[in-house]
């Protein structure tokens, strides 16, 4: 044992001891005063929310590898919801009812899974505005759009010519684009060529995608780059408005052992865009038409359905076609991050392995680019120097920086991945301010509105990559975790560590205010216009076209109603339209039907869905109510009954006693009806 | 004409306003019952007025029948309460008899109106009790899921009661608590006009 840690556990031995003598000195007079509080300071009760109270703030971290969203709340680091994105989810039956499968949908057919990275929330003026959420899938390039009246996928953009949608989904300041770059080059168009042959035919693209109206998102144009890694990105705001800023690595263009061929250079680049040039070199017509298939799906927001439609073709700019366009500046070494201070001056990159931290100036970048201070040019892109675009840099901030947020009073925090620590540093001086561990080797970080104009300068959540021995073991799949860290004084201060689900890389947040009053309770009934909705316990039925059997049925507390089906043959395809006829606030339903080889799937208030089941032998199959909904939940149930192909049993859908009796009524009053205009008629004649 | 007849110019303008203040009556509930639960933090509520049943939410009227089916209630419909149709009437004619008491200025007007006021509204608060008591005794135990014995689900005309798990809150609303001045105003043009009649000195 080195004398250093004998010295460290001595240490700790002798900070239990006075702990404990206060503990006992303590527990007499009745104050409590446990050693974890004297420990944590005040942390318990900076984020404690007491059973009933709200926090302060809506956490949305990607699920990375779950392909899905998290919702959780700050302070107290609680677990609201999982959204389904990109993975089908039994959970819901989200990807495995009829009205959600086509939200999966792409050029590869359908893709029930992906790698979520990046949560971006829709801006107004710079600044988080809370109307959606976007999200990105890595695997087969995709983005998300978010709904946050619902917390739902509502539209899913394909992102053509593409391959790790990495650099995705940031959005410009006014959410009029948000951007999709290639992580891995490839031949674009796509191609059979050797693997060797990277430096000739691989090439990346940066996609710009019109994102400012639902069931609109489109391509709006590509922009063919030389075959980097285009890793991360963000727009620029105030006066780098117009601006988008990529990272790029493997400048080497290295196509085998990346690790080591990829990490050659002492710089790789920094992409600076303006998007404005764009528009305006599309509108002279420098653009060019180019293949590119990829595939929109949108969920409508009356029938709740979602479509999918495949398009073709996309605007695609060459930076040799449109001058201005692109400039790349030198920055070490591999970077990661980019991120743009609130004022929008500042380009902060992340060099993973920089031994300081790079700060560009967007005024030196324009000066240079007005006095053309090239060091070179890379197909078309001019290389802007060093030293002209350099603002300053962070000496001795750490090991392997990868991104910064910023808490809107100048001072900037940027997470270490090797050192696994958070480090704050001021604006303009480039002084390190502040260090904090985070347990272990930290991604992203997130600061409520940290990458807007107006950062909510509280909290910093690290979203980390390993947790070893920070909590419980639950066998060699651990979780991935988050710490919430108050940065709202001179010392940064640990308040919580929690576990996450999937790998959360980056994070979004905004005040608890902005979307609580308008969070959706439950969808109205009459403005449900799914085709198969049943509206009343009277309208329920069963109908039968050639193999195809509709049954729909609706759920209320406590029954189904039809709940005795009979006349479905083998080979046929029955599908359940289920329809919650509650119109109550959290009143949900579920529906599962014995032998169904997909899932069940959850029916909120006022929704239709729809499973498909191909029953494969005669027999009864019960189906039953799988949300315990109410106090008779467990008689919520009922069968079907499958006879074999051919039989003669007659379609039949029975209904409640409460259908019945309603069914009853109205036969009586058409009944009624009847007779009033029989004798009416009759007197008219006797007339 | 005789001097002892006539009421007073104030007598007149309460009497007048009372029965103006009815007016808002057409506008705004009686009464309010409110139904909260464990699983109902936010609460049921039912708002009744004048020609009207409705839910403190377009939605709560379905909710509180779609509960009420699990202890054989009947469905609370509007359309099966004819007093509804009636009461506008009711009130119509008392807005223009109290006016018409106010313009004509004499006391036997007067009284015959407020004896009206008061008859009507007695009624009302009986009726509206009766109804209470039959949803709440008229209970269907045939097909009731949930069978107390001995047990009735009432509301109160007025207060707190606990029904399973529902605490029931009846309170007058809005246009209860105007219903109350208007009688209050009436009350205090008859007194006004009582005491002038009665304790008048003889000499004056």
């Amino acid at each position: 044992m080195s004398t250093s840690r004998i010295r460290r556990i001595s240490a700790a031995t002798a900070i239990v001891s006075a702990l404990g003598i206060l503990g006992y000195a303590c527990a007499p007079s009745g104050k409590s005063s446990s050693t974890s509080n004297l420990l944590a300071g005040d942390a318990a009760s900076r984020v404690y929310v007491a059973p009933g109270s709200y926090d302060t703030y809506y956490a949305f971290l990607s699920g990375g590898f779950s392909g899905q969203v998290t919702v959780y709340g700050l302070p107290s680091g609680r677990l609201f919801k999982q959204i389904p994105v990109f993975s089908q989810y039994p959970q819901t039956g989200y990807g495995y009812n009829e009205e959600s499968k086509p939200m999966l949908a792409t050029t590869f057919g359908s893709v029930p899974w992906d790698d979520s990275h990046h949560t971006e929330m829709s801006l107004t003026n710079g600044v988080p505005d809370g109307r959606w959420l976007f999200i990105n899938a890595n695997n087969t390039p995709r983005i998300a759009r978010i709904d946050l009246k619902r917390f739902e996928t509502e539209e899913i953009i394909q992102i053509p010519n593409a391959a790790g949608g990495h650099a995705s989904p940031f959005a410009t300041p006014d959410t009029k684009y948000v951007v999709s770059a290639t992580r891995f080059s490839v031949p674009i168009p796509q191609a059979d060529v050797p693997i060797g042959s990277y430096k000739k035919n691989f090439k990346g693209t940066l996609t710009f995608v019109r994102a400012n109206e639902p069931g609109k998102m489109d391509v709006a144009f590509q922009i063919m780059m030389p075959g980097y890694d285009y890793d991360l990105g963000h727009a620029g705001k105030g006066p780098s408005d117009g601006w988008f800023f990529f990272t790029t690595y493997n400048s080497e263009q290295a196509n085998t052992k990346l690790e080591v061929n990829a990490s050659q250079a002492d710089k790789d680049y920094i992409a600076a865009v303006n998007y404005k040039r764009a528009e305006e070199c599309i509108a002279a017509g420098k653009a060019k038409k180019f293949p590119g298939s990829y595939v929109h799906n949108f969920v409508d927001p009356g029938t709740q359905i979602a479509s999918s439609e495949t398009r073709n073709g996309v605007t695609m700019l060459y930076p040799a076609d449109c001058e201005g366009l692109v400039y790349y500046l030198p920055t070490p070494k591999s970077p990661h991050g980019v991120d743009i201070d609130p004022s929008g001056e500042y380009i902060v990159a992340g060099g993973k392995l920089a031994t300081v931290i790079p700060v560009h100036s967007f005024t030196k970048m324009m000066k240079a680019i007005e006095g053309r201070q090239f060091e070179k040019t890379i197909d078309d892109i001019p290389v802007l120097r060093y030293d002209a675009v350099i603002a300053g840099e962070v000496q001795k901030p750490g090991l392997g920086p990868l991104h910064t947020e910023f808490d809107g009073k100048g001072n900037a925090y940027t997470s270490m991945f090797i050192s696994s620590e958070v480090v704050k540093w001021k604006l303009g001086t480039w002084q390190v301010l502040d260090r904090i561990p985070v347990y272990y080797s930290v991604g992203h970080i997130m600061i409520p509105g940290g990458d807007g104009m107006k950062p909510y300068g509280k909290y910093l959540l690290a979203l980390d990559k390993i947790t070893k021995d920070r909590y419980l073991p639950t066998g060699p799949e651990g979780s991935r975790s988050a710490q919430l860290i108050d940065i709202s004084g001179d010392k940064m201060k640990m308040l919580l560590d929690f576990p996450t689900l999937g790998e959360p890389h980056y994070a979004q947040a905004v005040p608890a205010a902005m979307l609580q009053p308008t969070s959706l309770k439950f969808e109205k009934l009459s403005e449900n216009t799914n085709p198969f909705v049943t509206a009343s316990e009277r309208d329920g039925g069963i109908e039968r076209h050639g193999k195809r059997v509709d049954v729909k049925m609706i759920a209320i507390r406590s029954h189904f109603a039809p709940d005795v089906l009979e006349g479905i043959q083998v080979g046929d395809t029955v599908y359940f339209h289920v329809t919650n006829i509650e119109q109550d606030w959290n009143i949900a339903h579920g529906f599962a039907v014995f032998g169904a080889t997909t899932s069940g799937m959850t029916l909120p208030p006022g929704e239709t869905r729809t499973l498909k089941w191909i029953p494969q032998a005669p027999a009864v199959y019960p189906f039953y109510c799988t949300d315990f909904c109410s106090a008779l939940h467990q008689e919520m149930q009922g069968y079907v009954r499958v006879s074999p192909a051919g039989s003669t049993v007659a379609l039949m859908a029975n209904t409640s006693h409460t259908a019945q009796t309603a069914v009853a009524q109205k036969a009586e009053e058409a009944e009624h009806e009847h007779e009033h205009a029989a004798k009416h008629g009759g007197e008219k004649e006797h007339r | 004409m005789s001097r002892t007849t006539r009421i007073s110019r104030f007598a007149r303008a309460v009497t007048a306003l009372a029965s103006l203040s009815l007016i808002g009556l057409f506008f705004l509930p009686l009464w309010r019952v409110q139904l909260v639960a464990p699983q109902y933090p936010e609460g049921l509520g039912m708002r009744i007025g004048i020609n009207s049943i409705r839910g403190a939410t377009i939605y709560d009227l379905d909710n509180i029948n779609g509960l009420n089916h699990y202890i054989g209630m009947q469905r609370i419909t509007p359309e099966a309460i004819p007093e509804l149709r009636l009461m506008p009437w009711i009130l119509g004619a008392l807005i223009v008899t109290g006016l018409i008491a106010a313009l004509v200025g004499r006391r036997r007007p007067l009284y015959a109106w407020f004896a009206g006021f008061f008859v009507a509204s007695a009624a009302g608060l009986v009726d509206f009790w009766r109804w209470e008591y039959e949803y709440g005794h008229n209970i269907d135990f045939e097909h009731a899921i949930i069978k107390i014995p001995g047990m009735n689900y009432q509301p109160p005309l007025m207060g707190v009661k606990q029904l399973l798990n529902f605490t029931a809150v009846s309170w007058p609303d809005a246009g209860g608590w105007l219903a109350f001045a208007a009688f209050a105003l009436a009350t205090l043009a008859v007194v006004t006009v009582y005491r002038s009649a009665t304790c008048r000195p003889a000499h004056a």
